[in-house]
């Protein structure tokens, strides 16, 4: 099978639903003529022209805003965020009125627009441009949040993120851009098209010791963990990626839990609040006569994100910690 | 703040004023005292316990609205700050769904969920109602960009007051509507006050707040709201110039509120004089202002603007009783309303976990 970059993964899934709704239309900083700063929308300016894809000046409670306006009218705008982190300065526009409107006005109103851009630590941009807020969009009701580890799921998610009818928050990575996976074509696919509904979890390796439940980049930590676990020290382990974090697919994670007896819960957010809370909370409700261990949380050490590049690197939840923190429950 | 009106007559004769038959005349007529009336009675059940929250009265403002809206074709939209009684009822919805939204009652115009400051009204083009200053103008700047996207002869007008020109989403919404050319008309209430801070408090400016459209290459205009033909002569040159060259203007109407901010704002008479509040009552009413037109046209007789009155006030008191006695939400329709695809029981509503109380 064709392997496929992150980035150019999400490309094709623009280039598609572009190709298939008029009213979609991507909009943000750098994202038409400049190709992206991260060259995830590269060639699709030269493709669509000055209509679909639209370059903004640097503005995000404007130009967010104005996305939003638009989505009530029915058009559905894909805005990039050139980092998530800048979701602070448009603030009021994401959570009061993308995430409220449809509330406040009775169901009256929907916004069908998608959020996008890269929500990470680990570059050595310093804590500014290091928020991995997928905790903090998922805890407004109204608001979806997906955070895709690999370019398969990336393509998959961010389909169905734009024909959704809500708010999605999409969170990529910019650690994983350039990573490649498996991504099929759409000839090979039944449906002739490569889409993952939101809301359902992913078990990307089955093991039966121990459940390593999980999203976006720190998937594959877990991955390598789970490797090490198991070639070193005889510990199978099963890796749940939630793939989203609202709508979240709990039954898979209860399933797994039911399975394995121990849950260690991986995510690079700040451990207070994380998502990793969330679901430890969830699976002690209901797993609590499963668990042969308590429930086990690992986040990034609770600071801002450290610029020193040996530094951050520590900061991030990595295999050797996940390894450790196993070992410890056994 | 509210000048005194020079040549109102020449505004009577501008080509949209003098097109328009009695019956629209009456009709504005109509819509200024169903907004003060309806409000005179928000207020009085407001403080006899009612309803919750704020109550941000537009009492003395009546004649920019329905003004504005008096001018709105098919594809012409409106969206407001948390002032947004007046609006509401200029677009035409009605005064029983308005005032059991202000009781929070089920019957109200979004079930309940939303207040005083939250009233919208898509299949009337009216976005709201919103509660955050200036945070309504990006969305303004979006519905406008969304008329252009789709190739529609439109305009989005985008209220708000003097107090949310400082606001930095407002000025990003200015810059862009010039630079993406969108069909959007800002339309600052100036009412002097933002909230018990005037104007000159408040805000640095030229020789006023909307000449700051000049340092985005925009149109510009200020006038006085107070009277309804000059409103609707000055609006229409904004939307004409919105739907004929997709461009953006600034507007800053002058006006007056004669209550507080809002029903909580007890300062109200210290930050202002006493005659100050009288004298606009007395010469600057909009209300006065709009039937002495009509009068002297021979439109309308006094008698007969006294039942329109009468009328007016007649209809709120019946939609303060229909509020009163509308049942509140039922406490299972707190999950409604938050996610589309949940309410329209889609597959993707249906999958994965949705609300987190368990």
């Amino acid at each position: 099978m064709r392997r496929l970059s992150y980035r150019h993964a999400l490309r094709e899934a623009f280039d598609e639903e572009l190709a298939r709704d008029p009213m979609v239309v991507l909009m943000g900083e750098e994202v038409a003529q400049y190709n992206g700063a991260y060259k995830v929308t590269e060639g699709l300016w030269a493709k669509w022209g000055d209509k679909r894809i639209i370059d903004t000046p640097i503005s995000e409670a404007g130009f967010i805003g104005m996305g939003v306006g638009a989505s009530m009218l029915g058009i559905r705008p894909v805005m990039e965020l050139m980092f998530w982190s800048f979701y602070t300065v448009a603030w009021d526009q994401i959570i009061n009125n993308a995430g409220m409107v449809r509330y406040m006005s009775g169901g009256l109103i929907n916004c069908p627009i998608v959020l996008r851009g890269p929500a990470n630590g680990g570059t050595n941009v310093g804590a500014t441009h290091s928020h991995t807020p997928e905790n903090i969009m998922a805890s407004f009701p109204g608001m979806k949040c997906v955070c895709p580890s690999n370019a398969y799921d990336a393509k998959g998610l961010m389909k169905a993120a734009i024909r959704d009818n809500d708010p999605v928050m999409f969170m990529e990575s910019t650690v994983l851009y350039g990573q490649e996976w498996e991504v099929p074509e759409n000839s090979e696919l039944p449906d002739g098209e490569l889409f993952i509904p939101l809301g359902v979890a992913d078990v990307k390796r089955e093991g039966t010791d121990v459940s390593l439940i999980s999203h976006g980049r720190a998937v594959n930590t877990c991955l390598e963990a789970a490797r090490i676990l198991e070639e070193e020290h005889g510990i199978s382990c099963e890796v749940v990626d939630l793939r989203t974090i609202r709508p979240l697919d709990e039954e898979t994670i209860f399933e797994s839990v039911r399975k394995t007896h121990r849950a260690v819960c991986v995510d690079e957010n700040k451990p207070f609040c994380a998502v990793s809370s969330q679901i430890a909370a969830s699976i002690s409700l209901h797993c609590f006569d499963d668990l042969d261990a308590p429930v086990q949380r690992i986040g990034s050490l609770d600071a801002p994100a450290f610029y020193s590049p040996p530094i951050e690197k520590l900061q991030l939840p990595y295999p050797d910690v996940v390894v450790a923190k196993v070992l410890g429950m056994f | 703040m509210a000048k005194t009106a020079t040549a109102p007559l020449k505004y009577a004769d501008a080509p949209i004023n003098a097109s328009m038959t009695a019956e629209q005349k009456i009709k504005l007529y109509t819509d200024i005292c169903r907004i003060r009336r309806f409000e005179q009675i928000a207020l009085k059940f407001y403080n006899a316990g009612k309803m919750g929250g704020f109550l941000h009265l537009y009492i003395g403002q009546e004649s920019v609205a329905a003004g504005c809206a008096s001018l709105m074709g098919e594809n012409d939209h409106m969206i407001t700050a948390y002032r947004d009684h007046g609006h509401a009822l200029a677009v035409g919805m009605g005064m029983n769904e308005c005032m059991a939204e202000l009781y929070g009652k089920k019957t109200g115009c979004s079930k309940g969920k939303g207040g005083s400051m939250h009233y919208f009204a898509p299949d009337k083009n009216y976005w709201g109602g919103h509660g955050i200053v200036g945070g309504q103008t990006p969305l303004g700047t979006g519905l406008a960009f969304g008329l252009k996207y789709k190739g529609l002869t439109g305009c989005a007008m985008a209220f708000l007051g003097d107090g949310a020109v400082n606001q930095g989403a407002f000025h990003e919404s200015l810059n862009l509507a010039a630079l993406f050319e969108l069909p959007v008309i800002f339309i600052i209430e100036n009412n002097g006050y933002s909230m018990g801070t005037s104007q000159k408090r408040s805000s640095a400016y030229p020789s006023c707040l909307a000449e700051r459209a000049v340092a985005y290459d925009m149109a510009w205009e200020q006038f006085n709201g107070e009277d309804i033909y000059e409103v609707r002569a000055k609006v229409q040159t904004a939307i004409e110039r919105a739907h004929k060259q997709s461009k953006p203007t600034l507007l800053e109407v002058a006006t007056y509120r004669y209550t507080g901010h809002s029903v909580a704002d007890a300062n109200h008479k210290k930050y202002r004089t006493k005659e100050e509040i009288e004298r606009y009552e007395k010469e600057h009413d909009p209300i006065n202002i709009w039937r002495g037109h009509l009068v002297r046209e021979g439109v309308l007789t006094e008698a007969q603007a006294k039942e329109i009155d009468q009328a007016a006030f007649k209809e709120a008191e019946a939609a303060a009783d229909f509020a009163d006695s509308s049942p509140y939400p039922d406490p299972s329709e707190i999950f409604d309303d938050v996610y589309w695809e949940v309410d329209n029981q889609t597959e993707a509503g249906q999958t994965g976990r949705h609300f987190f109380n368990d």
